[in-house]
């Protein structure tokens, strides 16, 4: 329980810092992408299950304040960005920082790509190269740069919660 | 390997079985905001309280962040601009005070034509910019002032005298704005001199110059030019009229030679909005239609 809270909280966060202070930081004129990046993480580090629940409510808090009235587009997005990278929980270890670096930068692309599709391919937006340009290069590259800034800290946590729900395990 | 006796063996859900049914839910789901507001209703409500009083404290601190960034690189060129300003000064007083006769004399011809005031009194509420499109796709912001301040959906909201967007969604304690920068947004407008009537679309690809687009000026032969005011126009349902848009920065005739289109600047500076106005008087129109915002 612990471990969910800390989760939506995390989310919380990333959302409200993506929307609000790095508005003011943005490089190129691009944010990062902190909420996948945290949904990346929880897959790859906790499973499937983990990298899906992280998405659920990182796509629930978007849809909810931007989702322009349609409720379910992003939620789908996150938690498929969860599930996939659940996949890869197996290939993780913690002193290994390329597959987290490559898993995330690949996962902001192809959001990238599926956003583009889906909002923009539909309203006949067909200049791909230059949204690819623009658009998911700048956020994939910033994203990347707060993963290698991040990824230790996130680390911690996710072990010390671990660490607290063994504990919890062994007195039940 | 010998099998361990569990002695009640938990159900647990596969995940890919999860996956299924949060797709099959979030398409059903999609379908169902799509047309009705049903579920979203509940939905703002906590975000009240939960998204909306954190993002209004943060963003004062990334504002004072921001202001502090800009005023040690604006602090180098200041003092090189201030000697060319100096010479700047004295010649524009002496323009200034013919202006000031030129306008005397134009505020007396206007009470003689008892010309109306462009700009009606719209019934205006303040609001501040608390929030922004997480994203790089849209642009989508959050205001601080919801239902509770009486703001419905599809109020203008306005900075200046320029038109900055329109209301999309509203919460009890916020709302969401639509920019007219946003890729999404179709604003029906016409050139205040002319009376054509243009599109105004939004354009990511123009984001990055502070441009807009516009299209479908019907006639070629149309005197609007470079440097026209461009303005809501009146046939819009959703838009009131009269409000200003921007100023026509490129013209071009397009390929199929019988309309015109182009590029304008709006009125409002949209990368230091910090404050808007939100017009609480509704357009009404008798069939409200989804060709606009």
């Amino acid at each position: 329980m612990i471990r969910k809270i800390t989760k939506i909280i995390l989310v919380l966060l990333c959302f409200i810092l993506q929307g609000t202070l790095f508005k003011f930081l943005s490089l190129g004129g691009a944010t990062p992408n902190l909420l996948l990046m945290i949904t990346s993480f929880s897959g790859f580090v906790g499973g499937k299950k983990e990298g899906m629940f992280t998405g659920f409510f990182a796509g629930l808090f978007t849809d909810v304040l931007y989702g322009n009235g349609i409720i379910g587009f992003y939620i789908l997005l996150y938690v498929w960005t969860g599930y996939v990278n659940g996949m890869f929980n197996r290939l993780f270890y913690p002193e290994d920082v390329k597959l987290p670096l490559i898993l995330t930068t690949v996962s902001n692309a192809l959001n990238g790509f599926f956003t583009y599709v889906f909002l923009f391919l539909l309203r006949s937006r067909l200049d791909i190269g230059y949204y690819t340009l623009r658009v998911i290069l700048p956020e994939t590259v910033y994203t990347l740069i707060m993963t290698i800034i991040l990824f230790k800290p996130l680390l911690m946590i996710e072990e010390a919660l671990q660490e607290s729900t063994d504990r919890k395990g062994m007195n039940v | 390997m010998p099998r361990v006796p569990v002695k009640r063996q938990k159900f647990v859900m596969p995940g890919r079985y999860i996956l299924l049914i949060i797709t099959i839910l979030c398409i059903a789901l999609m379908l169902i905001t799509f047309f009705t507001d049903a579920v979203s209703a509940p939905l703002s409500y906590i975000a009240d309280y939960t998204i909306i009083p954190v993002e209004k404290g943060l963003n004062s601190i990334g504002m004072r962040f921001s202001e502090k960034v800009n005023e040690i690189n604006s602090l180098k060129g200041v003092l090189a601009e201030n000697e060319e300003l100096k010479k700047q000064v004295q010649d524009l007083t002496l323009e200034k005070n013919q202006l000031i006769a030129d306008r005397y004399e134009l505020q007396e011809l206007r009470e003689l034509y008892s010309l109306e005031d462009r700009f009606h009194e719209y019934n205006k509420i303040g609001a501040r910019v608390i929030g922004k499109d997480p994203g790089n796709w849209f642009s989508v912001f959050l205001i601080d002032k919801g239902k509770n301040d009486g703001i419905e959906k599809n109020m203008n909201v306005i900075a200046g005298d320029g038109l900055v967007g329109i209301v999309t969604e509203v919460g009890p304690d916020y709302a969401t704005v639509r920019s007219i920068i946003d890729d999404a947004s179709n604003v029906s407008s016409m050139v205040l001199s002319t009376s054509d009537t243009i599109m105004v679309t939004g354009d990511l690809k123009l984001l990055s110059s502070g441009e807009i687009r516009f299209s479908q000026l019907s006639n070629p032969d149309s005197k609007a030019n470079v440097g026209d005011e461009i303005v809501t126009s009146n046939i819009s349902n959703k838009f009131l009229p009269e409000l200003t848009v921007g100023y026509i920065s490129s013209i071009e005739t397009d390929p199929n030679n019988l309309t015109r289109s182009g590029t304008l600047t709006p009125a409002v500076d949209f990368a230091h909005l910090n404050t808007v106005m939100v017009i609480k008087n509704l357009k009404v129109t008798d069939n409200a239609g989804e060709d606009d915002g």
